[in-house]
């Protein structure tokens, strides 16, 4: 269980080293938030050969819908905590093979095909503690722009300056292991022992 | 109507940025008992935020769909006032907490933007003797409530697949609700009813034992076997999935053996407050500095 303090951009070099198990703070412009509908976005713009309004290559991505407020014609976030990453599972190996994001962070981790995309594009997905949101918010600095509002403000492409955000735990690394996968077994092979509490027999 | 409306928007504020005593006493507790470092790191993630959002910061983005306990009492002056207040409460705090604006319509789509429209915020009423008003804000967020679920069970399946259903929802939504959970039982009724008590136990303190033996050691298995299951807090492994699970019921149907299952993330968040008939107001979960 290593600790890694990174700046954005990150390289594919970055997130190689990093394991299932260790810890990573984020600081740095290249940080955007994106749920169902901006990824979706994304990829539709590069079918159709459109930039989006930020690069992607080497950037954290962070499946979250802020709580934010305005303040003196500024965007803040208020409550960031991250969202049920799995609604992305859909896009985000697309994603990843396009756009080359290096770190993706949600929570409840995601399935078999964005492990094989983590692995084919190197990339990692971190869990952030659900619930979260205002140890989240602390390290969400600066809102810098406020992109494709039409999608409502959980939707929407927030592009921020972190620092020191985290602590961001590895779940999945760029090596095939997924610690969703490791716990889900344990979980499994615990059945009968669980049963036999209640007085179920399998 | 001014005293319920403030008071509401006390109760809608403290409810988002501070847990109450019991839970956060378990919580710490659960940080001590782990020694698993992935559980660690969860458990010290969760008190670092809960301290972070005590000085008056969202604890959660998710301040979920607004839903009130209302016990008011036969006597109590200003019935007719509640509701009106309620309502003008969530918009008012929906705008000065922040609260995140999460009343979808899921006929038209769109996002009324204040918490409020049609049937929401929604209102729980008992009419009880007596000539005051107590209040309850829940704010519930989506993700445990997501892996909610009422069985229909047949009779003859007995206490024992109660206790399966329940045991087998924790095993199959896994961390996804922001374990530690905590469970709410409802035995009985109707599908209706079942889920509602199921519910409503989420209130409960959780010190607080079924005063039935027979139902407070259904409440004890089932924590016993759920903390046995290894899925931790986040579904990331560790000796802490549920902070505690409480059970009540109704008389059941001879056919029918329903039972809701309702599920709180570990931001266990409500907040309570009774009013007299003088328009004094006592603060129960979060009491004014001083008292």
């Amino acid at each position: 269980m290593a600790e890694y303090h990174f700046t954005t951009p990150l390289s594919e070099e970055d997130v190689r080293k990093l394991k299932v198990g260790d810890i990573v703070y984020v600081t740095g412009e290249h940080v955007y938030t994106a749920r169902d509908e901006a990824h979706h976005r994304a990829l539709e713009m590069f079918e159709k050969g459109e930039k989006p309004p930020v690069d992607f290559e080497g950037s954290v991505i962070y499946h979250v819908g802020p709580v934010a407020k305005e303040v003196n014609g500024k965007w803040m976030i208020v409550s960031a905590g991250p969202t049920t990453s799995a609604r992305m599972d859909l896009f985000e190996d697309e994603f990843l093979r396009k756009y080359r994001a290096r770190i993706i962070i949600g929570k409840g981790g995601m399935g078999a095909r964005t492990l094989a995309a983590l692995k084919e594009a190197g990339a990692v997905y971190c869990s952030f503690t659900g619930g979260c949101g205002a140890l989240a918010a602390k390290g969400l600095k600066e809102v810098r722009a406020y992109e494709w509002q039409d999608l409502g403000m959980p939707e929407a492409l927030w592009v921020i300056t972190a620092e020191k955000f985290g602590p961001l735990l590895v779940t999945m690394d760029s090596h095939g292991n997924s610690m969703h996968d490791v716990v889900s077994k344990k979980v499994q092979d615990a059945k009968s022992e669980v049963y036999s509490k209640i007085g179920v027999s399998e | 109507m001014q005293v319920i409306q403030d008071t509401a928007v006390r109760l809608l504020k403290m409810a988002a940025t501070k847990l109450p005593d019991d839970i956060e006493e378990a919580l710490r507790a659960a940080y001590e008992r782990e020694t698993d470092p992935t559980a660690k790191t969860q458990f010290s993630a969760i008190l670092e935020n809960i301290e972070i959002a005590r000085t008056g910061v969202p604890m959660c983005q998710d301040t979920g769909i607004i839903i009130f306990y209302v016990k008011v009492g036969s006597k109590f002056p200003f019935m007719d006032e509640i509701k009106a207040a309620l309502e003008k409460a969530t918009r008012i705090a929906t705008e000065s907490v922040p609260l995140r604006p999460n009343a979808v319509n899921p006929i038209v789509g769109g996002n009324s933007g204040d918490n409020t429209g049609v049937k929401i915020p929604w209102i729980n009423w008992e009419i009880v003797l007596g000539d005051s008003l107590e209040v309850i804000v829940f704010p519930k967020g989506g993700g445990s409530e997501n892996v909610c679920i009422v069985g229909m069970l047949k009779p003859g399946v007995g206490l024992t697949g109660v206790k399966k259903l329940v045991v087998d929802n924790a095993m199959n939504y896994m961390g996804k609700a922001c374990a530690p959970n905590i469970i709410g039982v409802g035995i009985g009724g109707g599908a209706d009813i079942a889920i509602k008590i199921a519910k409503q136990q989420l209130l409960r303190p959780l010190n607080d034992k079924h005063p039935e033996p027979e139902v407070a050691q259904i409440e004890e298995e089932l924590m016993e076997a759920i903390n046995s299951t290894g899925i931790g807090p986040m579904g990331l492994g560790g000796k802490t999935t549920v902070l505690g699970v409480k059970v009540d019921y109704a008389m059941r149907h001879p056919a029918s053996l329903p039972v809701g299952v309702a599920v709180q993330c570990w931001a266990a968040r409500h907040s309570k407050a009774i009013i007299t008939k003088d328009l004094k107001i006592t603060y129960v979960t979060h009491p004014l500095e001083g008292e």
